[in-house]
């Protein structure tokens, strides 16, 4: 067994790639590189990568199982947590820089739009989430209680990609390629459990 | 967020405007006696327009921005897509049909069209649907000068425009994202009002292919994409034309389409707008600040209904 105070320099490096989108953007906000429209490019950009973030920290159970690459696990709740960074970054960047705190403004949008009450939802969901990743967290709610609340992910999941669609005004290239990659990850959870309750029976 | 540096060209550096001008009408009598086919050409610049007063005291939106974020789904369906894309579209020649409920009907080419009339330059407010606004310097012609030369009858109470149809130069239209052609449509009285403009140029050059080129339509208080781009058909008419986006979305884009705060779209308040190039949002004024202009030719109309 590995010692515990050797570097993990896979995670190192995975956490270091998980901060290049915002350098990136913060390089393209330095040079001017947004276009006309910066503040709609910075919360775009923001929502792309939250959303990528979730994607792919849902695909690392199915891969890990596929390839038989126990590692993986370790990186999961790096991945979520780099999610939710992005999801808050994107909230805080449509109330700040999109609404200026226009309150009365947020919460009309938030109660009258669809996209918008399917985006703040999904926040909302993946905010516990959050806050019980820490070890301290899973021992006291217990595994399998802790196991119950994150399979909220999948609902915000879900949400965060009808927020994206209803958004799209023309081109849904996009967010329907999310949506499959979504519903190939979702039905890969249904056909184990099938399985399992199968093996089972 | 634009930072402007001072020119690196001293003012005395540069050829005299007159000498320049010369030049260029040399060129182009050169270009016209070797008529390379599909040879771009100089940019001609519009500098006879007649000045008007529309848009005095307005900060003009910078031509970079004006050029660079586009709806222009014919040349690609994201903003910035249109200018990446905007060598596709071939501009010359270019043939204009008017028809419909007219008595003199006829094709012509687009410098045809507007030669009887003088160009103007007329600043103006365009307000997109989506919640963003730029001030922009139009050049153009009166539209309902030019649809007077057709003699309109008095059948036609409509007046339909239909932009190009061509997915070799207007590559978007290879995706039915919409109903190709695109087709737009004003009422005979909204057509003929002194504010609306048929533009060949802005910011003093011809319309780059991103904005619309060669002749667009611009209806200052209706939201912009009633102001359709790259026109080859106008067709008088008795009946109200079925218009592009309200065929795609009925409940979200009304064939009236006026600036109006108080009516939201479905997906987002229509009350504040970002300005190109400013921070905070301002607020969207009815009729898109041309009230006193244009309020007269909606009076009875519910708006909310009608929107």
């Amino acid at each position: 067994m590995a010692g515990p105070r050797r570097p993990d320099w896979a995670k190192r490096g995975l956490f270091v790639l998980c901060l290049v989108p915002l350098a990136w953007l913060a390089f393209d906000v330095a040079n001017d590189a947004l276009g006309a429209n910066p503040i709609e490019a910075v919360n775009r950009r923001l929502g792309d990568w939250a959303i990528r973030l979730l994607l792919i920290s849902l695909a690392v159970t199915p891969l890990r199982q596929a390839f038989h690459w126990p590692q993986a696990a370790r990186m999961r709740r790096m991945l979520g947590l780099f999610a939710f960074f992005y999801v808050a970054l994107h909230v805080t960047s449509y109330l700040v820089l999109d609404q200026f705190f226009d309150w009365a403004e947020i919460w009309a949008d938030v109660v009258k739009r669809k996209y918008m009450t399917f985006g703040m939802l999904a926040f909302t969901l993946l905010l516990p989430l959050a806050i019980t990743s820490t070890d301290a967290m899973v021992k006291r709610l217990g595994g399998a209680r802790w196991r119950r609340l994150h399979r909220l992910v999948h609902l915000a999941a879900v949400l965060a990609v009808l927020h994206h669609f209803f958004l799209v005004k023309v081109d849904t290239t996009e967010p329907l390629l999310y949506g499959l990659i979504l519903a190939v990850l979702l039905g890969w959870r249904v056909a184990k459990i099938k399985a399992t309750s199968k093996s089972v029976a | 967020m634009l930072i402007r540096r001072p020119p690196d060209i001293k003012p005395s550096e540069i050829t005299p405007r007159g000498l320049y001008l010369d030049r260029r009408r040399f060129m182009l009598a050169a270009g016209a006696l070797i008529l390379l086919p599909g040879s771009a050409g100089a940019a001609l610049r519009f500098d006879g327009a007649v000045k008007t007063r529309w848009g005095e005291g307005l900060d003009i939106t910078s031509v970079e921005d004006a050029t660079s974020y586009n709806n222009f789904v014919e040349l690609g369906s994201d903003k910035s897509s249109p200018k990446r894309n905007a060598a596709a579209l071939v501009t010359r020649p270019w043939s204009v049909t008017v028809e419909g409920e007219c008595l003199k009907p006829g094709a012509l080419g687009v410098e045809d069209l507007l030669a009887p009339h003088p160009l103007e330059e007329r600043i103006y407010r365009l307000r997109c649907v989506e919640g963003w606004s730029m001030v922009i310097p139009w050049v153009g012609v009166p539209l309902g000068r030019v649809l007077q030369r057709f003699e309109p009858t008095s059948r036609a109470k409509w007046v339909e425009f239909t932009t190009l149809h061509d997915p070799q130069r207007l590559p978007g239209q290879r995706r039915a994202v919409l109903d190709w052609p695109y087709v737009e449509g004003l009422r005979i009285d909204e057509a003929t009002h002194p504010l609306s403009l048929l533009a060949v140029g802005m910011y003093g050059d011809e319309l780059p292919a991103q904005n619309g080129a060669p002749l667009r339509l611009v209806v200052p208080w209706k939201y912009g994409f009633k102001s359709i781009k790259s026109i080859v058909r106008i067709r008088f008419s008795e009946t109200r034309p079925k218009t592009t986006w309200n065929i795609a979305q009925p409940d979200e884009y009304g064939f009236w389409a006026n600036v109006n705060p108080e009516v939201d779209h479905p997906r987002w308040s229509q009350k504040k707008e970002r300005r190109i190039g400013q921070f905070f949002k301002i607020k969207t004024d009815m009729f898109n600040g041309y009230a006193s202009e244009v309020a007269h030719l909606y009076a009875g109309m519910d708006l909310a209904r009608d929107f």
